[in-house]
């Protein structure tokens, strides 16, 4: 599967801008602390303990806040600045996360801007990139 | 006709049991690692591999019949060269098929205590000529060395043509300043450099500003680029910044930019490498699996066709795609005014 180009029509960042972000971001968390529990995120939460961090979607119109602490993801308290920050469209966070591209290679050619603390981008990156998911029901989904 | 000619290895790197994977399934002879640690020199936060998942990593390569290499290609510093050592005791216990050193006191250590242990001399070692190799070969018992990537075709040939050891050159990945193992400036802004700490411009010092127009890049506070919107970015390195000099703002070092010696690859053959290597053990599973599919399928047809050898535009774009700076050379390799 390859993810076509694509770019969310305008009118879904304007309706998704008026909605509460919390749901999107609480499912992220849901998942990311799921992956933590089964041993598939191989994290050293140490690393990222404390940390907060905002996934932006721009063309969703979607910023999802979430921090690390006590060894589990959590939604950020209101007004927490975020440490680190990614930008993207969703179709490239898509590929990134279904391995169809680099985030390097998102990054050179400036789909993909990362903002803040540098060091802990690419924590985050590195440990993505070591989940070993072949096998998990998403292993069909990777494209590598 | 027959092929006689025996291929060069592709060579691919991985920072992670998945792109390990990515290179071997995507048709790499061989793949080199970096322990967790400042014995290597892509040390970068989370990256590389613990005891454990480079035994599953050599499991993996042994039972599909591929090799596995240890970088362990940073300068033991003084006071503890202990790590270094270990790392070379580790790679002895892990079994894997060579370690990829650069450092002089370790390929003595090494020979002395792991003979049986293959030993490559790292491109960070800095042996550009057949005096050198030789030298390391009747000391050490060096296997094979990695070529800087700042000779010739014709300087390749000319090293082998007088050394029995293999060569192994660079295909592909993002380039630098080259003054591989001898390189400091990443220390004049941070105190820290490849040969000492194992990374480049290390990224607790990098800072990416967006402005208003353009994306400031930030090393240890120093402005050193800014690119203006959708202008293609690279790495922070300071011999890849902007600089003013005499009045101009401009790429007075080196340019953002990527090898790629994919036209090249039937005199390479020819001249009888036996391995070309990919760089960037610092990047995902995506870039391996990329790379790795456009090389092999480049160096089985070059195999094949010899000089009736042309690059397909698919292995071109893939190339082109993951490139830093989005732009390709052949580097050294092409010097016609030489």
């Amino acid at each position: 599967m390859r993810i076509p180009d694509f770019t969310l029509p305008s009118p879904v960042a304007s309706l998704v801008g008026t909605l509460p972000a919390t749901p999107p971001a609480w499912l992220l968390v849901q998942s990311l602390n799921h992956l933590l529990k089964k041993g598939i995120l191989p994290a050293d939460t140490g690393l990222l303990d404390g940390r907060c961090f905002m996934v932006a979607v721009k063309d969703a119109g979607l910023n999802l806040c979430f921090c690390c602490s006590n060894e589990a993801f959590r939604l950020a308290p209101a007004g927490a600045v975020p440490d680190l920050t990614l930008s993207a469209n969703f179709a490239d966070f898509l590929r990134m996360m279904l391995r169809e591209e680099d985030p390097d290679t998102l990054f050179f050619n400036r789909k993909l801007s990362i903002e803040g603390d540098t060091e802990l981008g690419l924590i985050v990156k590195n440990l993505l990139d070591s989940v070993d998911w072949s096998e998990t029901p998403l292993a069909r989904f990777m494209a590598v | 006709m027959t092929d006689t000619l025996k291929l060069p290895e592709l060579v691919c790197p991985a920072g992670s049991l998945p792109a390990l994977k990515a290179a071997i399934d995507h048709g790499a002879d061989t793949v080199y690692l970096g322990l967790r640690n400042d014995t290597n020199a892509r040390n970068f936060a989370g990256l590389n591999f613990d005891d454990k998942t480079a035994r599953e990593g050599i499991r993996y390569a042994r039972s599909r019949g591929r090799k596995i290499l240890l970088a362990i290609n940073t300068f033991a510093q003084g006071a503890s060269t202990g790590r270094w050592r270990s790392a070379l005791d580790q790679a002895a216990d892990l079994g894997v098929d060579a370690v990829i050193v650069a450092d002089l006191g370790l390929m003595e250590y090494a020979a002395r205590h792991h003979p049986e242990l293959r030993l490559h001399m790292s491109v960070q070692g800095s042996a550009t000529n057949h005096h050198a190799i030789n030298l390391a070969r009747d000391l050490f018992g060096i296997r094979r060395a990695v070529l800087p990537r700042v000779l010739t075709l014709d300087q390749v040939r000319a090293v082998m043509d007088k050394t029995d050891i293999e060569i192994e050159v660079f295909g592909f990945g993002s380039l630098c300043v080259m003054v591989e193992g001898r390189c400091l400036l990443s220390s004049y802004a941070t105190g820290e450099s490849p040969n000492t700490h194992g990374a480049c411009s290390p990224a607790r010092f990098v800072r990416w500003e967006q402005g208003a127009g353009e994306l400031k890049a930030r090393l240890n506070g120093i402005l050193i680029d800014q690119f203006v919107k959708d202008e293609a970015a690279g790495y922070p390195t300071l011999c890849k910044g902007r600089f003013q000099v005499g009045g101009e703002t401009y790429y007075a070092l080196e340019e953002p930019t990527s090898l790629n010696v994919m036209s090249m690859l039937p005199e390479l053959i020819d001249i009888g490498v036996s391995a070309i290597k990919v760089e960037g053990r610092q990047r995902s599973p995506a870039y391996v699996a990329q790379v790795t599919r456009a090389l092999r399928e480049a160096l089985d047809t070059a195999g094949r066709e010899r000089h009736r050898f042309s690059v397909r535009p698919a292995w071109q774009q893939a190339l082109n795609n993951v490139s830093e700076g989005r732009q390709e050379t052949l580097g050294a390799y092409h010097r016609p005014w030489k």
